[in-house]
């Protein structure tokens, strides 16, 4: 990777409102094009709000539409991360989000884990993504999570093992309330995970948690960027509204991954043997190799 | 034995955990009612001030939010209601300088106590409840303002309120605090000693308090709560902390007969898209 300056907009988008949403994504590209940023990364349905229920179909986007363009255009002076309903084929409606530049999609990710429990239900309102991959920047490969999807380890280590070196992290994530000493305590229980992430897979994490109300739901912000030693290099307040940049230096990450070889000693073929032989027994499959059966 | 072993103890989570962050939670709050009175494109709150610590609370929250000029606070006094509740209703208004009404609900809960026949004490509450929504409802449109409401999650969950009556409001910044948080954080906001000194009562006969009609204590009950709904511990394991099994099976029980209170009139499903159902919309659709 070649070192980037990149911009955690930390934003509170209007619930269903697609026009003043695209404004608010102009005002922060603004902002950060100023601090000299070359990527901005938006939260999780940055353009649409969380809380969408029945309206999902009304703001659901193809990657054709007009009102998409006027973000392609906006990526030809920075890249651009942002959250938002793709309509796919089959009239399959994602939570997605998408890595534009220079006024072209370079990819999407649609979310793979939609929490439907608590006060979550993206299960009744989303079609669950089922595919992971790294891609390819001007700034060096990249994968993107959504939310829920870093609360399951494989999907940071199958992104890295794909050649990512900088993972980002897009997230509408509400608060459970705050106790004495640790604040909201959403904030800090984010913080480790992503940390521990950095560190494992010795990579740059950039998070992005949304503000805002919606329905009596408060979004807890606390947008971070970690580098592969777990050091926190640019952070925003818990629950206010605003800009930050964060330098990643492809130094850091080379020193990082020669001192903690993780990456160089991780062990591919044993985890997909182990993988294989998991899956094989859960879903009885058919043994592929019977005659090499490990007893 | 190896002498220099030593044996650590550890403190694992203690339960229930009622301690709330006072700064953050303010923080939130305040943000609620901001953003959400401000997304209906109006900028003030009605709410009523019985002399409470819960209405005191919101009055101080909705001034944080919005400012003096944002907060109107009703005094709706019943012939019957102590005169110390009144008086700590004014103290509210005088600490926080916003503007207040007076409205007497005595006549008009007579005139229906007259015509409805011997209606006793419980009806005869929910009737100056229900009045006082009347008059609090009629006022948000004078002052176009939100009715604030002034729940707290111990009343809420009990079903200790009046549905149409003190359940009625269009935000409720309490709702999700119990009351032993409520009383954490009118401490930290200063609120008037006498109103944190007295013990709470719906003020709908003299001699009335919260806590003889429950039959247990707030302190005893939200931490009962904590553990039955919070934490999702069952009955038995909350006994064996040491809670009084009756009192315990008794706040199970007063959740459950309550439920109606807290959710809105069933409808009869005859269609493809039922209001409830099918029909589900954010209530903050598009704002």
């Amino acid at each position: 990777m070649q070192t980037v300056r990149v911009a955690l907009a930390q934003i509170a988008p209007k619930l269903g409102d697609l026009e003043s949403n695209l404004d608010l994504h102009n005002d922060a590209i603004r902002l950060a094009r100023r601090e000299k940023a070359r990527v901005v990364v938006f939260p999780e349905l940055s353009l649409t709000g969380y809380v969408l229920r029945d309206q999902v179909q009304d703001v659901a986007l193809t990657l054709r539409d007009p009102r998409f363009k006027k973000l392609l255009r906006a990526s030809k002076d920075a890249d651009l991360i942002v959250g938002f309903v793709e309509e796919a084929e089959g009239h399959r409606f994602h939570n997605a989000t998408a890595y534009l530049s220079k006024g072209r999609v370079v990819h999407v990710h649609r979310k793979l884990y939609l929490p439907t429990y608590g006060m979550f239900d993206e299960g009744r309102d989303f079609a669950a993504g089922d595919v992971i991959r790294a891609f390819k920047t001007a700034h060096g490969p990249a994968g993107m999570l959504i939310c829920e999807d870093a609360w399951h380890p494989a999907t940071a280590w199958i992104l890295v093992q794909d050649g990512a070196e900088v993972l980002f992290t897009l997230s509408s994530g509400p608060t459970r309330g705050a106790k004495p000493g640790r604040g909201i305590t959403s904030i800090p229980i984010w913080h480790e995970l992503l940390r521990t992430t950095a560190q494992f897979q010795t990579s740059f994490v950039v998070y992005v948690n949304r503000v805002g109300y919606e329905d009596g739901l408060n979004f807890g912000g606390g947008s971070i960027a970690i580098d592969p030693f777990g050091r926190t290099l640019a952070s925003l307040p818990s629950l206010t509204a605003g800009v930050a940049v964060a330098e990643l230096d492809h130094e850091v990450l080379r020193r990082a991954r020669s001192a903690y070889p993780l990456l160089r000693d991780e062990n591919l073929e044993l985890v997909h043997r182990e993988v294989s032989r998991i899956r094989q027994a859960r879903f009885q499959l058919p043994d592929p190799s019977p005659r090499r059966r490990i007893r | 034995m190896n002498r220099r072993l030593q044996v650590f103890r550890s403190s694992p989570p203690r339960e229930p955990d009622l301690a709330i962050d006072v700064a953050a939670t303010l923080q939130i709050l305040e943000g609620f009612i901001k953003t959400e009175v401000s997304r209906t494109g109006l900028n003030r709150v009605v709410l009523v001030l019985s002399g409470g610590i819960d209405s005191a609370l919101a009055a101080y929250l909705a001034v944080r939010a919005l400012g003096r000029s944002g907060v109107v606070g009703v005094l709706m006094p019943y012939r019957t209601s102590s005169a110390s509740s009144v008086a700590d209703a004014e103290s509210v208004v005088g600490a926080l300088g916003i503007v207040a009404e007076r409205f007497e609900i005595s006549e008009l809960v007579d005139v229906f106590a007259a015509k409805a026949g011997a209606i006793g004490p419980r009806r005869l509450g929910n009737v100056m409840a229900r009045v006082r929504m009347l008059v609090l409802y009629d006022r948000s449109v004078e002052h176009d303002a939100l009715v604030l409401g002034t729940s707290n999650k111990t009343e809420l969950l009990l079903g200790y309120g009046t549905i149409h009556g003190d359940l009625a409001s269009a935000l409720n910044p309490l709702g999700d605090l119990y009351k032993t948080q409520v009383r954490e954080l009118s401490q930290a906001l200063s609120i008037p000693k006498a109103i944190l000194a007295k013990p709470p009562s719906a003020d709908l006969w003299p001699e009335q308090t919260d806590e003889s009609d429950l039959g247990v204590t707030y302190d005893e009950v939200d931490r009962i709560l904590a553990l039955l709904v919070d934490a999702r511990v069952s009955p038995g394991t909350i006994v064996a902390k040491g809670f009084r099994r009756e009192t315990v099976l008794r706040v199970q029980r007063l959740i459950m007969r309550s439920q109606f209170k807290r959710r809105m009139p069933l409808i009869a499903k005859v269609s493809t898209r039922s209001i409830g159902w099918d029909f589900r919309y954010p209530r903050d659709w598009k704002t």
